[in-house]
């Protein structure tokens, strides 16, 4: 492999994403021509509705910092060569503690009841990011099959947590639950001094949450490339055997990732409670963990990456609903080419597929790897 | 591994007796007047068990053929939902037709779109060498992606498969309408399974997989295409999974939802592991499965617990950690699973 001064791998990565891209958005195109609807109109919306206007950007800003965090969560995870498809049950577990401290402690100075929600949201993820971490060292259950099931354990309990009960069936209501919400299941608003102030009030609504995402972001990259732990981590990912035999503690390794995984889908979720929605629901949380996984891959699983990954993602997240305004085109379809992204960047030798463009790899990004 | 293929194999028959046992009797004795008899052990919760089995069972098989050949197949929950979606258009699409052919085309669609999700992973895994890990979760996001966008939700599927009595057998008290006045993709399912299994062990295929998912390298110098075999049954797979969708839309409900899936890919996973990557241990965890959830869906009908309905509603997924966790020890993968392989040749 030569490598010349200009030609570091970063730029083939960035050809290749970009590349990655096109083709999702042609191949997204093609699928709206197939419902008898106008692309450029739809990506014109997209782009209108996200970049577009000050309020535009805004949104794309908010929209980012879920992505930021679960994306580092799917990360830190794949660095100690773990998947992670739990960031959505570790998202809700954190998010319901941080509004169990949140809608308590009355009278508490902002800046400490902040950061005690914090805390606690963190520690909601962090429990449920480790226990599939002990299992996979104590008995060898495969973190994949544990974190899924404990998604759907998570969707059960935070509901639970807000439960509005029936007395029909004779149903008492869960204990975060908002009387005065009547039927519907949702908790009670977190006290003022629990909400993050607001960088840019309403209209553009961005929240201090940002700021918090983007430092999470450095803290990852820090210990991830500073740190001792950090090195094992990844010695540990890439070589578990020679990780051993160096000495590492493999098991506290392993669970310390997975600790730390979740402890990130946590905060996305506090922060985004704590900035924004001030309050649980059971519908909360959507598609995050998946969109994680997306988000991880798509910046490879570097801190840096995931921020511009989620700049892309916030951008579609944002200029969806426009898009479906102005052209018709289901939102939907954004899911279809985030998975299409997620194919051509996780498998790169589909591009190289293309004679013409193996030259150009070559010649622009130094030669492209076997 | 026989000794382990005998011990799952045991635990399914185990598992299938005891429940017959206590069905017959709950019916004949005096036991089906308790409540909690009824609960887990009536006619009802039982057959629950069968239905919300079959399409574990489809996707378990998927998971054994692609797994047995090398390929890690973690895309299972996409397929089904793409099956199901396919199920779900067919069978609008043919509403017209008499009902048994509209059934039975959509069928053929669902298994086809399934094999081509199949082909796709294949694709992805070995040509493209994608992270079969990665592969499998794409489909997954591309299927809930897709399924929701041509999703049109004023379409309605008219009819689905009734239960065919099998003449004679199903007359036989407790056990005949347990197991023989069923549907026909419940026969289907239940059959393939000894079909797999008889396959596996006592075909030249069944060898010839073994061999590429144990000992790739010693496959190919024995002159078996490894690559093809293994795009082969991962297509097979694809198509398998795709029925388990296609149960739950021309059987099961009658009618396709975004999401309808809800994990049953997982836990038709789980299965595979829990069984040792053996068909008929694979069966008997897909039992299990479908009997917590049958327990479960009697718990909450009957009201009889104290307990929140969540949590009750949690047994089928802490049933399932639990299993994979309790049991994965004396488990063993092919020993080649989720490994690329490339041919001596190079391809």
């Amino acid at each position: 492999m030569t490598v010349g001064l200009h030609a570091g791998p970063w730029r083939q990565t960035l050809l290749i994403t970009g590349l990655a891209l096109i083709s999702a958005l042609l191949i997204g195109a093609a699928l709206m021509l197939l419902l008898g609807h106008n692309p450029l109109e739809a990506y014109q919306g997209l782009l209108q509705g996200s970049l577009g206007s000050a309020k535009g950007w805004a949104t794309t800003i908010r929209k980012m910092v879920p992505f930021i965090l679960t994306g580092l969560s799917v990360s830190i995870a794949f660095k100690a060569g773990l998947f992670n498809i739990g960031a959505a049950g570790q998202f809700l577990m954190g998010t319901i503690c941080a509004v169990a401290v949140g809608v308590n402690f009355e009278g508490l100075p902002p800046p400490l009841h902040i950061t005690l929600a914090l805390l606690a949201g963190m520690g909601g993820g962090i429990l449920w990011g480790a226990i599939p971490g002990v299992l996979k060292v104590t008995t060898g259950a495969h973190e994949v099959i544990v974190t899924i099931m404990l998604n759907y354990v998570a969707a059960l309990f935070t509901g639970w947590m807000v439960y509005a009960g029936s007395t029909q069936r004779n149903a008492r209501p869960g204990p975060l639950w908002d009387p005065s919400a009547l039927a519907v299941s949702e908790s009670r608003d977190i006290l003022v001094s629990a909400q993050l102030p607001w960088l840019l009030g309403p209209p553009y609504r961005v929240h201090l949450g940002i700021i918090l995402a983007l430092l999470a972001a450095l803290i990852a990259w820090w210990l991830l490339e500073r740190t001792t732990v950090g090195f094992e981590l990844k010695a540990v990912g890439q070589q578990p055997q020679a990780a051993r035999y160096a000495g590492m503690r493999v098991g506290w390794i392993t669970i310390l990732a997975m600790g730390l995984a979740g402890a990130m889908a946590g905060l996305a979720g506090t922060i985004e409670t704590l900035g924004l929605n001030h309050k649980f629901a059971p519908e909360f949380g959507g598609n995050v963990g998946f969109d994680g996984i997306t988000i991880a891959l798509l910046g490879q699983t570097s801190p840096l990456g995931v921020i511009a990954a989620s700049f892309l993602f916030g951008v579609m997240d944002a200029g969806a609903s426009k898009m479906q305004f102005e052209s018709g085109v289901p939102s939907d379809i954004i899911q279809v080419i985030q998975a299409l992204i997620l194919v051509f960047v996780a498998a790169p030798a589909i591009m190289r597929q293309w004679p013409r463009l193996r030259m150009l790899l070559a010649a622009w990004g130094g030669e492209a790897e076997k | 591994m026989s000794t382990l293929t005998q011990a799952t194999s045991r635990f399914t028959l185990a598992l299938t007796g005891l429940l017959l046992v206590a069905a017959a009797l709950v019916h004949f004795t005096q036991l089906g007047e308790s409540e909690w008899m009824q609960i887990f052990f009536g006619t009802s919760a039982l057959n629950f068990t069968l239905r919300a089995a079959v399409p574990l069972i489809l996707g378990a098989m998927s998971g054994i053929l692609c797994e047995r050949s090398g390929i890690v197949n973690i895309g299972i929950e996409g397929m089904m939902l793409a099956g199901a979606f396919a199920a779900f258009v067919a069978k609008t699409a043919t509403n017209a037709w008499p009902l048994m052919s509209s059934l039975i085309f959509a069928v053929i669609v669902t298994l086809l779109v399934g094999a081509a999700m199949g082909l796709l992973h294949a694709l992805f895994s070995i040509r493209f060498r994608m992270d079969q890990i990665i592969s499998g979760t794409a489909l997954i996001i591309l299927a809930q992606g897709v399924t929701a966008y041509f999703f049109d939700r004023d379409a309605i599927a008219e009819g689905k498969f009734g239960a065919i009595p099998l003449p004679g057998l199903s007359e036989i008290p407790v056990l005949g309408p347990l197991l023989f006045h069923k549907p026909p993709l419940t026969y289907g399912a239940l059959l393939l399974v000894l079909v797999v299994a008889f396959a596996l062990a006592r075909t030249r295929w069944g060898l010839r997989t073994r061999a590429v998912g144990e000992h790739p390298r010693a496959a190919d110098t024995m002159g078996i295409n490894v690559l093809r075999l293994r795009y082969l049954n991962t297509a097979l797979g694809g198509a398998l999974a795709g029925l388990g969708g296609g149960f739950l839309v021309l059987e099961a409900v009658g009618q396709f939802q975004e999401g309808m899936t809800a994990g049953r890919g997982f836990i038709a996973l789980a299965a595979v592991i829990f069984g040792n990557w053996n068909p008929i241990g694979a069966l008997g965890a897909a039992i299990l499965f479908g009997y917590t959830q049958a327990v479960q869906n009697e718990l909450l009908l009957a009201d009889a617990f104290a307990l929140p309905r969540q949590f009750v509603s949690m047994l089928p997924y802490l049933v399932t950690i639990v299993a994979v966790s309790g049991f994965v020890g004396r488990v063993r993968p092919p020993a080649a699973a989720g490994q690329p392989y490339a041919t001596e040749a190079g391809d």
